[in-house]
């Protein structure tokens, strides 16, 4: 009797609803995300300074290759007397390091590339797209190969030209995707009503309805450099006498750690890859379900009061609204929000290009 | 059919574009090629050799650019990638021809399967979203995130050195002759299954993760709930309905994904020491042997490109809208 009042009479009750802060906002798979980076950045920064040994001192000391981990060497020591810990500190700083600045400018491209081309349209845009489509089709890592290869000298600073010159193509296919379904709305044509110039309607109108958009393209360019940046150092096309975790487990590899049983050699480099890695993808999930409301809303909706809901039953669980209306409201919104965007033709992801 | 016509034109401009870039970039590369290269090989390489690398690298070649690039595209064409430096005087393609199969059939198979097992398990993480599967996702980003070369060294270490369950290195057993009879195929078989395990499992994930969006978007489309509401049977819904128009995405995501997979799983090839390309890669890259890394680029790129264009063409049969409409 009383059960069904809630959903016509008291919206205005559940409005009125405390909205939690932004961090608890944030789904949990973001939250693990963001921590996760937030260690390995904060190990990038003061690692280095908390190092027990140079990374590089061999020690001439044949009792002290390939040692186990042990209090003097928390990580063991590799085969020519190497303290693995602190490779591993100086590795995570210099691949971090890469991988950022490489997601700086790649990212950066993408968003020039990506606007100008769906802004200008015609020619512009035909020809931009084609060669961002070229670029995404060819393997990257074979071409960087030869790139690097050709390279006289071989280090940081031409891995960070190389990677961000192959890195944007992705995001400017999505960025520009974007734009061509913000180009039509009435805000832009009402910029230009105004007369507002061509840039000022790019950079204030346009770019700033980007930024999640943006966000997410950064995180997977970065995620891109360190893979691939481990890769290449792993094959050798590296300064080999610096310390990232590719020429870690470059040496690894070619000392035979595997087969002398030095786990402790190559498994931490490996890992702190894998860790970095996860934490960039988990991170990606929260800003894709943060950008798309309906993965947003679908992750909320299945755990309604502790509930959990077949995505299609058609029925919403009324008898629950009461037990937690925070997240009934979400899942009301999901079903009136689903179809509005679908109306405005906004596309996520992709779309079609 | 306009759409097929419209891809493979664009197919053709891509791997034109990989071509030149292929004959351009040892030309803009500051400081002599052919010096360096020979340095690198004291003794092994004939004089001859110089006037062979001049050539294909376009030092003090005496025709124009616009003619080099000419006689450049007509080596190619006849699979002419030059001598090999490392084997000399066997000629690239002899050797990579030996490699390429056994690439193809490891990596092929298992990005397939990966792809099939990947896209199941999606459909099925978006049909339960908030399930037990749904939940297990981060754990696999977790196998995605790491490089496939280094979880190839984890299991050559766990199932290979310590419990012996599957052998490592080479792609066959030592003392068969590679030929078409069963002693060499099972041991081929056997070898391979550890990379493939391998590739499977590192990008499963990628394609689950993929797969679960669209599906998730999808499920909450109006047709989906109408065929709920029709009383259909679940099974019908989901693959009829919802995972039938989750794929298009999905399978066009196949194509662009193709490029990173292959790479990542031709680097893994390393650590097997398997008779691949990947390992033909490193040891080009160790020995500066540039005819054989440039081979290589445009072998890899044209697989791809291929790849793509297949991938092309089932969606075509897949899909009404590409059929009728002007797809870009």
């Amino acid at each position: 009797m009383t059960a069904a009042l809630p959903v016509t009479t008291q919206p205005a009750v559940i409005i009125a609803d405390k909205v939690p802060g932004r961090w608890r906002r944030m789904p949990t798979k973001a939250k693990v995300g963001a921590i996760l980076l937030g260690l390995f950045i904060l190990a990038a920064i003061i690692g280095p300074m908390l190092e027990p040994y140079n990374p590089a001192y061999q020690s001439p000391n044949p009792n002290l290759s390939m040692n186990a981990p042990s209090l003097a060497h928390l990580l063991g020591t590799t085969q020519s007397g190497q303290d693995v810990l602190s490779q591993l500190l100086t590795g995570i700083r210099l691949t971090l390091e890469l991988a950022v600045i490489v997601g700086v400018i790649a990212t950066a491209l993408s968003v020039i590339v990506g606007v100008t081309s769906a802004f200008l349209g015609g020619v512009w845009d035909e020809a931009l797209s084609l060669l961002s489509n070229v670029f995404l089709v060819i393997p990257a890592l074979p071409l960087l190969v030869i790139l690097l290869g050709y390279l006289p000298q071989k280090g940081q600073t031409p891995t960070i030209i190389v990677l961000s010159v192959l890195g944007w193509p992705w995001g400017a296919r999505v960025i520009r995707a974007q734009t061509l379904a913000i180009r039509n709305r009435d805000f832009i044509a009402a910029a230009r009503e105004t007369g507002e110039q061509t840039w000022r309607i790019l950079v204030y109108e346009i770019v700033p309805n980007e930024v999640s958009l943006i966000a997410a393209s950064f995180v997977n360019t970065v995620l891109y450099a360190i893979g691939t940046s481990v890769a290449l150092a792993f094959i050798g096309l590296a300064d080999l006498n610096s310390w990232s975790l590719g020429t870690m487990l470059y040496w690894a590899e070619s000392q035979d750690a595997l087969q002398l049983g030095a786990w402790w050699w190559f498994v931490p480099p490996g890992l702190a890859v894998a860790l970095m890695g996860t934490g960039l993808v988990l991170l990606n999930t929260g800003i894709d379900e943060f950008g798309n409301p309906r993965l947003r809303d679908a992750s909320r909706a299945s755990r309604i009061a502790g509930r959990r809901l077949p995505p299609t039953d058609p029925t919403p669980v009324l008898a629950d609204l009461n037990a937690d209306r925070g997240r009934v409201r979400a899942f009301v919104h999901s079903f009136s929000r689903g179809s509005l965007i679908e109306q405005a033709g906004f596309d996520e992801k992709g779309g079609q290009s | 059919m306009s759409f097929i016509l419209r891809r493979l034109v664009f197919y053709v401009v891509a791997a034109w574009v990989a071509l030149t870039a292929n004959f351009f970039i040892p030309r803009a590369m500051p400081g002599n090629a052919v010096e360096a290269i020979m340095s690198k090989f004291p003794g092994t390489l004939q004089p001859s050799a110089y006037k062979a690398l001049e050539a294909m690298l376009g030092v003090n070649h005496p025709g124009s650019l616009v003619h080099q690039y000419w006689a450049y595209l007509v080596h190619i064409a006849h699979f002419d990638f030059g001598t090999d430096l490392t084997q000399y005087p066997a000629s690239v393609s002899t050797i990579l021809g030996e490699t390429i199969p056994w690439t193809l059939t490891l990596v092929g198979t298992a990005t397939i399967i990966a792809f099939f097992i990947g896209t199941g398990l999606g459909i099925l993480a978006g049909w339960r979203y908030g399930g037990w599967l749904d939940r297990a996702l981060p754990a696999l980003t977790f196998l995605q995130a790491m490089p496939y070369f280094f979880l190839a060294l984890i299991l050559v270490d766990l199932l290979g050195v310590k419990l012996h369950w599957f052998p490592t290195g080479t792609g066959y057993a030592g003392g068969l002759i590679p030929g078409w009879h069963w002693d060499f195929i099972g041991s081929a078989i056997y070898h391979s299954l550890l990379p493939a395990f391998t590739i499977v499992i590192t990008s499963v994930a990628g394609w689950m993760l993929q797969m679960r969006n669209v599906m998730v978007t999808t499920i909450s489309e109006d047709y989906v709930v109408a065929a709920q509401a029709k009383g259909l049977h679940d099974r019908r819904v989901i693959f009829t309905y919802a995972a039938r128009n989750a794929l298009l995405p999905q399978l066009q995501g196949f194509g662009l994904a193709l490029g990173f997979v292959v790479s990542g799983a031709i680097i893994m090839e390393i650590v097997f020491a398997y008779p691949g390309i990947g390992l033909l890669l490193l040891s080009a890259v160790s020995s500066d042997d540039f005819p054989m890394m440039q081979a290589i680029f445009l072998v890899i790129t044209f697989a791809v490109l291929l790849a793509n264009l297949i991938v092309d063409v089932i969606i075509v049969f897949a899909d009404p809208r590409a059929r009728t409409k002007e797809a870009t």
